[in-house]
């Protein structure tokens, strides 16, 4: 195994155990997002017609305002006990840590998703009319849309005054694109009006340019003096 | 280059003054829209030279990135911050034009939203040069810039595919352009441009000097146990360390 990949593998296992155990970031994702959905529903009468067209711009974000929440946990356990000084001064693959805090947050993120969809399935009577299995490519390349920019842009903020009000402020300009995508391409197959492919393959161009992105800047990231 | 700045200002000056009179006289009245298309002779060119600072702004970040060269970071700042303004410049004139014309101030149109997405972008990245004032901030800024560059072409995309779907106002008939209007159009494309090149190198050096002023009062806090006239004496210490 190489270096790269041990790393990788050390620190996502080592994040999932941590996360198993406290369960801090999953509680306080699920239950921000039951807040986030019980909220919305004040704020227009959820009938089945209507809500096919509101729910898809509502669930993705809910779940990004949920993703923030761990998002910027991330890094916060590095610091304590200068764990990410230790990593600068180590010759190991900067990009390893990085793609295991994706991968974790990827997980995390999924997780919550294929928790909180039944939830919004009954609270929102929905059904879709469109085809359904495009759902699913659908969540995997917009939450590896919101992790990968959102993993890079905590990291950035680490080194900002005001970490926590740092990370929306730079991720949500960038993410509009990616945004726009997954919530037109539920509500396109939710209604079933038009076709999701373009948002699809519009998701999977942010993903590819995102994730090459933040692999190549993630050492001047982290080497950051 | 220091005694350009005041002549350039003038011509400067005098090149925005001559495109006001332009635009505001000597061109023809439009028949459709009246008078108030006349806004468009600042509105277009402030949007080219915004589009143009938030390039160099790119240019500038991606040199600072492979050079390490702070004046890059500097020209960068000061891009991002004219940028800005200019954009914001747009923004408010669009919506002075087309509520007489298309009897809204707003629409979610493809240039509309992608101008406004594009200045949250740089807006957010002036947040970002505020919020952390250390060692790390030129490099942070340049990679955020990185990433804006790269978002603004999926922007338009996806913004060009939400809109093709839904009804879209209609701008100004066809009909052939006066030369005039053409001609007042350029002038102020070019007087734009200047105003911005100008603002933006002003703005340049302002920071260059601020840096400087910043750099000689950490070094004063560091010789402040010496005595002030041997510090007077090694005028050469204080350059070495620039």
């Amino acid at each position: 195994m190489s270096s790269f990949q041990s790393i990788t593998l050390a620190t996502l296992t080592k994040d999932i155990r941590l996360e198993w155990r406290s369960k801090d970031a999953l509680n306080s994702m699920l239950f921000f997002s039951l807040l986030v959905v019980v909220i919305f529903s004040f704020s227009f009468d959820p009938v089945a017609e209507e809500s096919r067209h509101i729910v898809g711009g509502l669930i993705w974000v809910a779940f990004l305002f949920a993703a923030i929440v761990a998002l910027n946990q991330t890094w916060a356990r590095e610091l304590r006990n200068q764990v990410l000084d230790a990593y600068r001064v180590s010759p190991a693959p900067a990009n390893g840590l990085f793609l295991a805090k994706v991968l974790g947050n990827f997980i995390f993120v999924s997780v919550l998703e294929a928790l909180m969809t039944p939830l919004f399935i009954v609270f929102y009577n929905l059904r879709a009319l469109g085809p359904a299995w495009q759902l699913i490519p659908l969540a995997i390349l917009g939450t590896w849309a919101l992790v990968v920019n959102g993993t890079f842009f905590a990291a950035m903020s680490l080194r900002t005054r005001n970490r926590e009000i740092m990370l929306p402020l730079l991720l949500f300009p960038i993410s509009i694109p990616a945004l726009m995508g997954m919530v037109q391409a539920t509500t396109a197959i939710l209604t079933g009006e038009n076709s999701a492919r373009f948002w699809i393959l519009l998701l999977l161009t942010y993903d590819v340019v995102f994730t090459t992105a933040c692999l190549a800047l993630f050492e001047a990231i982290l080497h950051a003096e | 280059m220091k005694r350009a700045f005041p002549i350039l200002a003038v011509l400067t000056t005098a090149f925005v003054l001559y495109g006001f009179y332009l635009g505001l006289f000597v061109a023809p009245t439009e028949r459709t829209m009246g008078d108030v298309q006349r806004i468009f002779y600042f509105h277009a060119p402030s949007g080219w030279t915004a589009f143009c600072l938030f390039f160099v702004n790119l240019i500038a970040s991606v040199a600072y990135l492979i050079r390490r060269n702070l004046k890059a970071d500097a020209l960068a700042v000061a891009s991002a911050e004219v940028g800005v303004v200019f954009c914001t410049v747009v923004l408010v004139t669009g919506p002075l034009w087309a509520r007489p014309v298309w009897g809204i101030w707003w629409t979610w149109d493809l240039r509309l939203t992608s101008t406004l997405v594009l200045w949250l972008i740089y807006v957010s990245y002036l947040m970002l040069r505020r919020l952390t004032n250390n060692a790390q901030t030129p490099v942070l800024a340049a990679v955020l810039a990185i990433f804006g560059a790269l978002d603004v072409p999926l922007v338009y995309f996806s913004i060009w595919f939400f809109r093709t779907q839904h009804p879209q106002p209609v701008i100004g008939g066809g009909g052939s352009l006066d030369p005039r209007m053409l001609h007042a159009f350029l002038i102020n494309l070019w007087a734009f441009s200047c105003l911005g090149a100008l603002v933006c190198w002003a703005r340049y050096r302002v920071e260059l000097m601020h840096r400087e002023v910043e750099e000689a009062h950490a070094l004063e806090s560091l010789l402040d146990v010496v005595p002030k006239s041997e510090v007077e004496a090694k005028p050469a210490q204080r350059g070495s360390l620039q």
